[in-house]
């Protein structure tokens, strides 16, 4: 079983877990201004990328927390979790700390 | 039709769980029980309501004098506390909450609770518990929201071969039949 590290928590095992989706998705501060464009792109358009994503995910069965996750979608190997309402981290640089 | 309403154990009707020298589950007395959400602040005020300590750190159980303080999550604790203090405990609480954002919430009647005690504790509550159980990964006085195959609940090591396990009452039958199923392999 997939070992998930919850930032407040430690190492718990996948199934006290849900996913929440891409994180750092930011509702527009001013609705009534956003275009049609804009606003399906904020409520659609994700990034799905191949690599490294930044991911939501919530604790459920533990501390309930949602915290942010960095995972690689090829290996599912989990780089780093914070909490959150921090920013987001440089990729480049988990990339090297990973690799060392 | 009677127009009292009559308090009924979740347990009723099931099976005692026993195996001689292994293993002895058994439903606890009722109790009151709070769920408290704030921040630190407003914990240590809590605690000077409740009469115990909550615990800064997480996944501790903190006790005294019958009552515990457990830490669910960064602004979450569930309080437990003999039967029937529900009003005086609310009423000490919220006085000294006065100044503080938070959320008290009685779930005395939401949650009950039993022991899974003996030798062959760990044994039995693994055949449905994910996390490593040995005492040296869960000490006495851990504690942690978790889940028992698809159930959630709160585990609590009271003793080197005691867990003190708190679910929703509707889990009972589910867990219990489990329980009982695995304990016939013991
Ligand atoms: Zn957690």
């Amino acid at each position: 079983m997939l070992l998930i590290p919850c930032p407040h928590c430690g190492n718990r095992p996948e199934l006290e877990f849900r996913y929440a989706g891409e994180a750092h998705i930011a509702r527009p501060a001013d609705p009534s201004t956003t275009s049609d464009q804009e606003w399906a792109e904020y409520l659609y358009f994700r990034s799905n990328p191949k690599g490294l994503h930044i991911e939501r995910w919530r604790h459920v069965s533990g501390c309930a927390r949602f915290f942010n996750c960095v995972r690689d979608t090829v290996s599912d190997k989990i780089l780093k979790t914070y909490p959150a309402g921090q920013p987001k981290p440089d990729l480049a640089e988990l990339v090297k700390e990973a690799r060392q | 039709m009677s127009d009292v309403l009559k308090r009924r154990s979740a347990f009723e009707g099931l099976h005692p769980i026993q195996v001689e020298g292994a293993v002895t589950v058994a439903p606890t007395a009722y109790a009151t029980r709070f769920s408290f959400r704030g921040d630190a602040k407003a914990a240590s005020a809590c605690s000077k309501g409740f009469g115990v300590m909550l615990p800064n750190a997480l996944l501790k159980a903190e006790s005294d004098n019958g009552r515990t303080a457990i830490s669910l999550g960064p602004d979450e604790w569930l309080l437990l506390a003999p039967d029937g203090e529900v009003d005086a405990l609310e009423a000490a609480i919220e006085k000294a909450l006065d100044q503080h954002h938070h959320a008290l919430v009685d779930i005395s009647h939401r949650n009950t609770a039993f022991t899974v005690s003996g030798p062959k504790a760990e044994t039995l509550l693994a055949s449905g518990c994910l996390l490593d159980l040995h005492v040296s990964a869960f000490p006495v006085g851990m504690a942690t929201r978790t889940i028992y195959s698809k159930a959630d609940i709160v585990l609590w090591r009271t003793a080197d071969d005691t867990f003190h396990v708190e679910l929703w009452r509707s889990f009972v039958p589910f867990v219990w039949g489990l329980l009982e199923e695995a304990s016939s392999e013991l």
